[in-house]
């Protein structure tokens, strides 16, 4: 059998670093090579921050996350929000082959959770957005 | 994160450590509006940096930006694990990596 933990909490961004350290604590136990750690907690960051910044306007939601190591031995994150409808793998790549002045400052999170992660799937279900991502240890 | 500046004339060396994330990132961004002015060589040691997201990257851009204009920027002793970040970001081919 597999491990899972959850945690809820308000998605703004004074919370991420309650976040990182339930998600590290989780890794931990899981004996997560530290490049992993790394990759899992710059999606985590990503994904969280989307959420604190976009998914209720100008007010405070709720978010939901919860980590499981799969028997598979992959670490599935799984983000729930009930915020407006976002899809973030609908959101166009940037192009990083642009040069400095004509780069634009934003853009570049989600575009490193999928370059980073193993597999990552979004859905829409009763109101709430639901986002999973997975890495192999 | 810790920020450790050593200023020589117009050469500034900025040592990062720690995590440069959504949470200090705007600490350094706010720092390097006041810093940046003087300078025409700009160095970021990253020696004792653990980890970068994209907040820290975006200040990272902006600082290169501001450089272009001014000077020169380079980035020296990112760890592997950082090096391959600014690899997938494109940022290898913008930024000054030494």
């Amino acid at each position: 059998m597999g491990i899972a933990e959850k945690i809820e909490i308000d998605a703004k961004i004074e919370n991420l670093d309650q976040v990182l350290g339930f998600v590290d604590t989780f890794l931990e136990k899981c004996d997560c090579p530290m490049k992993v750690q790394m990759q899992l907690d710059i999606a985590v960051e990503e994904i969280f921050v989307n959420i604190a910044h976009y998914a209720y306007d100008s007010e405070i939601g709720q978010a939901e996350i919860r980590i499981e190591k799969e028997e598979s031995g992959q670490i599935k994150v799984t983000f729930i929000d009930s915020g407006k409808p976002f899809d973030p793998l609908q959101k166009e790549d940037p192009d990083v082959t642009l040069s400095v002045d004509k780069r634009p400052i934003g853009g570049l999170g989600i575009f490193m959770v999928k370059k980073s992660m193993d597999d990552m799937q979004y859905v829409r279900s009763d109101g709430c957005n639901i986002l999973m991502i997975w890495k192999k240890l | 994160m810790t920020i450790n500046k050593n200023a020589d004339g117009d050469k500034l060396t900025i040592a990062l450590e720690g995590r440069l994330d959504t949470t200090t990132a705007p600490e350094l961004e706010k720092d390097l509006k006041t810093s940046l002015e003087p300078v025409k060589d700009l160095v970021f040691d990253l020696k004792d940096l653990q980890y970068i997201s994209s907040a820290g990257l975006r200040v990272l851009l902006s600082a290169q930006k501001v450089m272009n204009k001014q000077g020169s920027m380079v980035i020296r002793n990112a760890s592997e694990d950082i090096k391959e970040i600014f690899d997938v970001t494109g940022f290898v081919d913008i930024l000054t990596i030494e």
